[in-house]
């Protein structure tokens, strides 16, 4: 080996890398996505915010969205319908985004892909941020001049994030022998 | 073509035996005639067989969501036999949301986030992947919630959110394997296909025996279920089994989806919540005779039912039939799977006297399926803390895996006990 020239051996380490690097997908099936694709597809939204789209909303303009796209189901005052298992949204002693919801990220994730109900994603990002105001106005945790964007929402604090055990989470696989009954 | 011929020729005598006799009726040796009917006669050729129309065995609308929703239904384990559960008797539990109509064609799988490599796969690619079979239970996190089924009659109410299947795809780690995971990633983020509902799964259980199931019992798993491609995670509550997944976002943390936050979460009677509880305990229950049934009178009865657990193998099960005053071995059906139903069998002479049936398992952690008395310890609250019912979706009293006793009456009759 110590014959060969120099130039041979770095040619010979790149193409080992470069194979080592195909080969990283063992099977090679399935096609890369273009980042339209990805963008598209991504509706996920972590509690960072990291994928909340460009946009924002008030409360006053969430209360007129809510009047029309919401209260069939919810009720003028978010009351909710228990016949038809539309939960209560506002006030009550039952759980709802005031008192028990831990994210407000969690609202706009949930109403962008699931509200209207069977017409999840019809919503804009302007009217998905406006009654995610509504939602935390109504539920006294903002002003109603508070403006909710991309970068004020994540930083909300809601009153029951630390109502959870244990925090923030456990961590995969467990430590054993844990006792019975006792979860997590 | 020989085996063909030769059907044929043992049918023709069958035929010939038959012909003597009077149609729909068989005389056996003492000349009783048997109550064999052959109305049903070659009517047995269907493209996707049914069952005989004697069997009624069905489940059960166990909650309504309201008109267009989709209702939730549980499996009638006292009825099946053996471990596995028939895929339209597989327990459905959608929260209200109606399977969504999936074309198998056009279904896309992408895998994007914190990989070196995001791809998107068709169903075609998925099946020319290496792919595994398991036999797993699924269970919801609320069965045998004492707070609502402590009156229940059966163990179809009590313990019917689970079953059983014989799950086919590819390993969660080979497909994570393909697009590389980054360094910096714990949590994966599955989402359905009809939008509504992700669930964060941790990457080491993940890539540890999570599939992605394209089969269910050797045919497509069933459109309730998640047709055409569901996760399956075993030993975990159902809620993280994520049905008609199209999506993997690889992540840095759980994404604190609305069902992981608030409505899987257990209240505690202090006002916290108990959130990402994941694992299924220790379980068991006597399935036959159990609540409903009515015993024709003294004598032999063989009682079985089923044991399992989330953490791993079923080692033992012991039956009681008083109560759990004293307890005896119950035989396992072989092959006792991880993760998988295990059905056991108890030879008992019912001697017409009140008795009480109850099982116990022990799983391969040494873990002991506990009492009712011996969760509330745990749990701190009294045993009234689990009659009373709560309200709405949030039921504090989810991953309630204790032991579960029958009452058999001097007629013969058998009923719930939980409260007795």
């Amino acid at each position: 080996m110590r014959c060969l020239p120099s130039f041979t051996v770095t040619t010979l380490v790149l193409a080992v890398t470069t194979v080592a690097m195909a080969q990283g997908a063992k099977y090679g099936l399935g096609r890369a996505p273009t980042a339209e694709e990805v963008h598209t597809w991504d509706i996920s939204i972590g509690p960072a915010g990291k994928e909340l789209p460009p946009g924002s909303g008030t409360a006053k303009k969430g209360a007129d969205i809510f009047a029309q796209k919401c209260v069939t189901c919810h009720g003028p005052n978010g009351e909710g319908n228990k016949v038809i298992g539309a939960p209560r949204l506002i006030g009550g002693t039952e759980a709802n985004v005031g008192n028990y919801w831990p994210f407000a990220t969690t609202i706009f994730d949930w109403i962008n892909r699931a509200m209207p109900r069977l017409e999840g994603g019809s919503l804009k990002p302007d009217e998905v941020y406006s009654l995610t105001a509504f939602l935390l106005y109504r539920s006294n945790i903002i002003q109603e001049s508070t403006v909710i964007d991309a970068q004020s929402l994540p930083k909300i604090q809601m009153p029951n994030r630390n109502g959870f055990i244990p925090s923030p989470w456990p961590v995969y696989p467990y430590a054993r022998p844990r006792p019975f009954g006792l979860y997590p | 073509m020989s085996s063909k011929r030769s059907d044929r020729r043992r049918f023709l005598k069958n035929g010939v035996a038959l012909a003597g006799l009077a149609a729909g009726a068989m005389r056996s040796a003492n000349g009783k005639a048997l109550e064999t009917s052959f109305d049903n006669y070659g009517k047995v050729d269907l493209p996707y067989g049914d069952r005989s129309h004697f069997d009624h065995t069905a489940r059960m609308v166990e909650k309504e969501y309201g008109a267009g929703m989709s209702p939730s239904l549980v499996t009638p384990i006292q009825d099946l036999v053996g471990i596995i559960t028939p895929g339209p008797l597989h327990y459905v539990q959608n929260h209200g949301y109606a399977p969504p109509d999936v074309d198998p064609d056009k279904h896309r799988l992408l895998i994007h986030g914190l990989v070196d490599r995001p791809l998107v796969f068709t169903l075609d690619e998925l099946h020319r992947l290496p792919s595994v079979s398991r036999i797993h239970f699924l269970e919801c996190g609320g069965n045998s919630n004492p707070k609502t089924k402590h009156t229940a009659k059966t163990v179809q109410e009590t313990h019917g959110r689970t079953s059983c299947s014989e799950w086919t795809g590819v390993l969660m780690s080979v497909l994570l394997g393909e697009s590389g995971v980054q360094k910096e990633a714990s949590w994966i983020v599955v989402e359905s296909a009809d939008r509504v509902y992700t669930k964060s799964i941790p990457l080491a259980k993940a890539t540890d025996d999570v599939l992605l199931a394209y089969g269910q019992n050797g045919e497509p798993v069933r459109p309730e279920n998640g047709y055409p491609l569901k996760m399956v995670v075993p030993g975990w509550e159902g809620m993280a089994n994520v049905k008609y997944v199209r999506r993997i976002k690889v992540v840095d943390g759980p994404y604190m989806d609305r069902w992981e936050t608030t409505v899987q979460p257990s209240p505690r009677p202090d006002g916290k919540s108990r959130w990402f509880q994941f694992e299924q305990g220790a379980i068991s229950v006597v399935t036959r005779p159990s609540g409903g049934h009515q015993l024709a009178g003294p004598g032999f009865y063989e009682i079985t039912g089923l044991a399992w657990s989330g953490a791993g193998t079923i080692r033992r099960v012991e039956v009681s039939t008083d109560g759990g005053q004293s307890y005896k071995d119950a035989q396992l059906q072989e092959p006792v799977l991880r993760k998988a139903h295990t059905r056991f069998r108890f030879n008992w002479k019912w001697d017409g006297e009140e008795a009480v049936l109850q099982s116990r398992c022990t799983d391969d952690q040494g873990t002991v399926q506990p009492t009712m008395a011996e969760v509330a310890k745990v749990w701190n609250v009294s045993l009234e803390y689990f009659r009373v019912k709560d309200k709405g979706e949030n039921m504090a009293a989810k991953h309630f895996n204790a032991i579960w006793p029958w009452k058999v009456t001097k007629d013969g009759s058998v009923h719930n006990a939980l409260f007795t």
